[in-house]
């Protein structure tokens, strides 16, 4: 079964500089020459379930935006998209926390906009707060965590509520080598599941690890879809024939 | 959007969360919703009754009629129109309908609304006319009124997205709404020819509504009700057209 499937996708943005006045605004609505630029530019993917996938390229290639458009969190100017089963987004770690709001009301706010039902949430808050390692803090305000904690839980909410694909942008990069360490067997174990996981990277060794299949996007296009050794291997000898390494 | 997202979890969880946030710092808590109307009425009380008397019966409690309502219809709009801005960071990051930001800040400041309510009614009955049948008809009027700033919420708070002058303008209408609408003065004062004026704005409607009701001990007009029942709807679908139109790119602009 298909889970995302992007046909066509362009997006574009419009550039404003400092264009804010009413009277501009107006003008610039029956403008046609105003400036802009395409993130994407007819980007076409399919991802099956039980797939893993990386993004990989350049800072600006149009990762974030592809992950934002394949989420549904922004719409596509030209193309579909067609997006079934549960997605856990993590565009950022822990977006929608609040540091007034202790860890386990966080959880449930998290957890409500990632979802979930409210059953679903208490049936996992102890294996969340377990693989978070917050317990003695579970009920103190946010605003006392460190960043790692922050982190910690975040993932660990994502990824125990058993979503079908989990989307993560370069989320992993935070937190101390242990932490990574734990949601890299965590993602792991839930690919070995069958599970779906879309995400991007700039670490070779973590999407050769977690990865069959990347896809390469350059300046907005796609580039290279295939077998995530061969992609890296190009992207590689393109990117750095200049550097050693 | 996936069929199975528990939008009553989310709607719970983001009013919760509004609601601790604004009281969990605070020592005298939720007895700020009680205690905020009873200083304007004491103020406004001085001011008519001493500076400029008016002489409307038993005024504190007609300001109070007026005040409530008034002061739902202000914070709801206002706080409503920043709900999409405020929550930036979630609409750019999560995927979930847009349109229950809006709402659950609405329906946060309906919980002061009631409290209000709730404290009005024990003081109408301890000093004023007491209760009497057509309080059956508050539920209905309080009704309408929350459809209608729901409808106002959705709307403004798209517009704020791409329009950031939006809340500027609201709180500007806030503060005319306030010497327009009769709160402190009654509707017989006011002259002939701007009476249809009247008649076109809700929150008036509202006011005049709950003083028929508590006060005259009277049902409101049908007339009024009617045009009430319409506007507030109005507003309602015009809002969520409105945002269902414009929220598409919410995420661009935040």
């Amino acid at each position: 079964m298909t889970l995302i499937e992007l046909h066509n996708v362009s997006k574009r943005y419009f550039l404003h500089h400092k264009r804010q006045l009413l009277a501009q605004r107006v003008a610039d609505r029956f403008r046609r020459d105003r400036q802009s630029f395409w993130a994407l530019r007819e980007v076409n993917l399919r991802i099956e379930a039980g797939e893993s996938v990386a993004i990989i390229g350049a800072n600006g290639a149009g990762k974030s935006t592809l992950l934002s458009i394949a989420v549904g969190v922004t719409s596509p100017t030209d193309g579909t998209v067609v997006q079934r089963g549960r997605v856990a987004a993590l565009l950022e770690l822990g977006s929608g926390f609040h540091p007034d709001l202790t860890g386990r009301e966080n959880i449930h706010l998290n957890a409500a906009l990632l979802g979930y039902t409210r059953s679903r949430v208490q049936q996992a808050m102890d294996t969340i707060i377990d693989f978070a390692g917050i317990a003695e803090f579970i009920d103190e305000p946010l605003r006392t965590y460190s960043t790692g904690m922050m982190a910690r839980l975040g993932f660990s909410v994502a990824v125990h509520l058993d979503p079908d694909i989990l989307v993560l942008d370069e989320v992993l990069a935070v937190g101390d080598q242990e932490f990574q360490r734990k949601c890299m067997d965590k993602i792991g174990e839930f690919r070995r599941r069958g599970k779906t996981l879309l995400f991007v990277s700039h670490s070779p060794d973590a999407v050769r690890s977690l990865c069959r299949r990347a896809v390469w996007l350059e300046m907005g296009r796609l580039r290279r879809d295939g077998d995530a050794e061969d992609v890296l291997a190009e992207y590689r000898a393109t990117t750095f024939s200049t550097l050693p390494g | 959007m996936t069929a199975s997202h528990d939008h009553f979890y989310i709607l719970y969880n983001l009013i919760s969360k509004d609601f601790k946030i604004r009281y969990r710092n605070m020592s005298l808590g939720i007895f700020w919703s009680l205690l905020n109307p009873l200083i304007m009425v004491a103020v406004l009380t001085y001011v008519f009754t001493r500076v400029f008397p008016s002489h409307i019966d038993n005024f504190p409690l007609f300001v109070l009629i007026g005040l409530i309502p008034f002061n739902f219809f202000t914070l709801a709009w206002a706080t409503g129109t920043n709900s999409i801005l405020d929550n930036a960071s979630l609409v750019k990051k999560v995927r979930f309908h847009r349109e229950i930001i809006p709402i659950s800040v609405v329906l946060g400041n309906v919980i002061h609304f009631l409290i209000q309510i709730v404290m009005l009614m024990a003081l109408l009955v301890t000093f004023g006319p007491g209760i009497n049948r057509q309080w059956a008809w508050i539920p209905v009027v309080l009704g309408l009124e929350i459809i209608f700033v729901c409808g106002m919420a959705l709307a403004f708070s798209a517009l704020d997205v791409y329009y950031r002058d939006t809340r500027y303008v609201v709180e500007s209408a806030n503060m005319v709404l306030f010497w327009v609408v009769p709160i402190f003065y009654s509707f017989d004062q006011v002259p002939r020819q701007f009476i249809p004026l009247y008649e076109l704005n809700p929150v008036a409607a509202v006011v005049r509504a709950a003083q028929f009701i508590f006060l005259d001990a009277v049902a409101p007009p049908g007339r009024l009700l009617i045009k009430l029942t319409l506007v507030s709807f109005g507003a309602l679908v015009a809002g969520f057209l409105l945002f269902g139109r414009m929220k598409k790119r919410f995420a661009d602009y935040l």
